[in-house]
């Protein structure tokens, strides 16, 4: 118990999991947008392209105040988009290879600055190379604080134009058609991404944040079917993975955070690429072993009917060698399964024969074979 | 029948050129069409059918020319048009109902800010029993069919009460039954004296759903009442040497070029 307290007043654990918490929920809420707007790699650039700029707002005031490099890093990224978009839409280049060039481009350039930065006398200890991987440990109390208000606004926009984003999400050309500004309301959802990519640099690293925008809105997608809980759930992947994966790193393990923050997201992706209801693997594997035994069962009965029309007791029954010569799949499965449901008894000798109910439903399926048959012609 | 009171054409569009890069998509284009009418916009693939009506609707820029909606230049906050885009536009599996997307076409009269009440999902209700979907409110809009994808798209438009509805290939995709709803739902608009242009690809069934045509292939081939235009002359000059295809016997035939 003494533990406890003593971990939950520990100044360090309450930064590192407020500042987690907060990139968490912003970047779960940009990400389901990203994700939807078909842009997951867009934030990847977004988030490489914020490198040059912090060693550029280092070289220039030679202050390791986050504001400033924060501030630089969000011009550095804001600059990378518009020209993604400038590329894409004045060139004949494609969007997927902008976006290559563009992220790599500004992420070497920004790896040279933050090199030399770093060599300069004035720049001991400058820390810069946190902003790669990531260093929970390092937050502290204002920088949380910055983090907050940033993220405040963004999800206070959010909340404002829901509805604009989310009809500019599902069909462009229509909300254009109703008078929306949609390209200033698709600038400002980038903005508000770049917001969120800001928040989560000290904490994740320019590296990996694209995996807290794209991770926990692809979990989250993969259980509702809507739109508003999407957002919620997503918020809450992000926040779980990066209360774990910042604690785990800068107060056990003492490791670059962003790496421990999607080692925690594969975790939730897997689960949820999985085990969810209706979207997930499992699932599909069940509709379609499903599909494929009542398949075998009715194809099973239609055979068996073909058998009693060819004697004169339609109950005779049939060796099972008969049967898996006609047969398809697991003959001796399918049969229990037809003497579960009543349409089959077994008899002596491994032999099957149909019951009554099994030769009614035999040809009534039949019949709804052959009346779906003439309806497709 | 209701006759248009004014002789104002609902949309009146003047030497109207759009191109991409260098290469003309539309060719100065005049175009009229008349309020309270159905009008089909024909013509063969890369004609610039689409392009003519989002121009129009102002998502495309022209190069030159002017456009006209019911006698005043088109600004879409005035809500005289309503758009069904084309139902392959959008991605289904996005995660939301199909009462939602109907909701969209009230967003114009709601403005910033305020969400949908009780009367807007009201109304809405509404627009989705007139294209016979009111079972299918709050489903998830992945599991529609195309052609129950469609009658959601025409639902939105519904509650949009624009004066004039423009919509890009409104059958593509759906099946003959499900295509004879909705003429009849255009129908129903068109008796209330609002004007319905398509972008429509089937010149088998032109005459069946349509009173008035416009043939386009990049430049304007002919405009008038379907009878009028749909003249084997008219037909070569839009569709070329292919024309006596399209007058001819089958659908297979169309269907062999077209696809």
């Amino acid at each position: 118990m003494d533990f406890l307290i003593s971990i939950f007043s520990d100044y360090t654990l309450q930064v590192v999991t407020a500042g987690a918490l907060i990139l968490g929920i912003t970047s779960g809420v940009l990400g389901t947008f990203a994700v939807l707007r078909q842009q997951s790699l867009l934030g990847d650039a977004i988030s490489h392209a914020t490198l040059p700029g912090v060693g550029i707002a280092f070289f220039l005031t030679q202050s390791k105040d986050p504001l400033v490099l924060l501030i630089g890093a969000a011009i550095s990224g804001w600059v990378g988009t518009l020209l993604i978009n400038l590329i894409t839409e004045t060139t004949r280049i494609k969007r997927d290879t902008a976006l290559g060039i563009i992220l790599s481009v500004f992420f070497g350039f920004g790896l040279v600055m933050i090199t030399i930065v770093q060599r300069m006398p004035t720049a001991t200890k400058a820390g810069l190379d946190k902003f790669l991987f990531g260093n929970a440990a390092t937050l502290l109390y204002s920088d949380v604080e910055l983090m907050m208000n940033l993220a405040g606004l963004a999800l206070l926009l959010i909340f404002i134009f829901w509805k604009e984003f989310k009809v500019i999400t599902f069909d462009k050309d229509f909300a254009q058609s109703l008078g929306l500004p949609v390209q200033r309301l698709e600038i400002l959802l980038t903005s508000l991404i770049v917001i969120a990519i800001v928040i989560g640099l000290q904490t994740v690293g320019v590296v990996l944040m694209s995996a807290m925008l794209v991770a926990p809105a692809a979990s989250a997608r993969q259980w509702t079917d809507r739109l508003g809980i999407m957002i919620v759930l997503s918020a809450l992947f992000g926040a779980t993975a990066g209360v774990a994966g910042a604690i785990t790193s800068s107060l056990i393990l003492k490791l670059p955070t962003g790496p421990m923050i999607v080692i925690y997201l594969s975790v939730i992706v897997l689960f949820s690429l999985i085990l969810a209801p209706n979207r997930g693997l499992l699932w599909d594997w069940l509709r379609a072993a499903r599909h494929r035994q009542k398949m075998h069962t009715t194809t099973m009965l239609k055979n068996l009917l073909l058998f009693s029309e060819i004697q004169t007791n339609p109950f005779h029954p049939h060796d099972i060698a008969a049967l898996k010569a006609i047969g398809k799949g697991p003959i001796n499965k399918t049969m229990v399964e037809l003497s579960k449901k009543g349409w089959a008894k077994q008899y002596p000798d491994k032999r099957w024969a149909l019951t009554s109910t099994g030769l009614n439903e035999a040809r009534r399926l039949t019949e709804e074979f052959e009346e779906q048959f003439e309806s497709m012609e | 029948m209701m006759t248009p009171a004014s002789e104002i054409p609902a949309i009146d569009v003047t030497d109207l050129t759009v191109a991409y890069r260098e290469k003309p998509v539309l060719w100065d284009v005049d175009f009229q069409s008349p309020q309270g009418v159905l009008l089909a916009i024909v013509g063969p693939n890369g004609a610039g059918k689409s392009t003519l009506i989002k121009t129009i609707l102002g998502l495309i820029k022209p190069a030159a020319g002017r456009i006209l909606v019911l006698g005043n230049r088109y600004r879409p906050q005035t809500r005289l048009i309503g758009y069904v885009p084309q139902r392959t536009s959008v991605d289904w599996d996005f995660p939301t109902t199909v009462l939602d997307v109907v909701l969209m076409g009230r967003y114009g009269h709601l403005g910033w800010i305020r969400r949908p009440e009780k009367e807007d999902y009201r109304l809405a209700m509404e627009c989705l029993e007139k294209v016979g979907m009111t079972d299918f409110a709050h489903r998830q809009i992945s599991q529609l069919s195309g052609g129950q994808q469609q009658r959601v798209f025409i639902a939105r438009a519904f509650l949009q009460d624009a004066p004039i509805y423009l919509m890009d290939e409104p059958f593509a995709g759906v099946d003959a039954a499900t295509e004879l709803s909705l003429v009849s739902l255009l129908r129903e608009l068109k008796n209330k004296g609002k004007t319905v242009i398509c972008v429509h690809h089937d010149l088998q069934t032109l005459r069946d759903y349509f009173e008035w045509v416009m043939l386009l292939n990049v430049r304007r081939i002919a405009l008038g009442k379907v009878e009028d235009v749909l003249t084997e002359e008219n037909l070569r000059r839009a569709y070329g040497g292919r024309a006596a295809f399209l007058m001819g016997k089958g659908a297979d035939e169309k269907e062999s070029w077209t696809s």
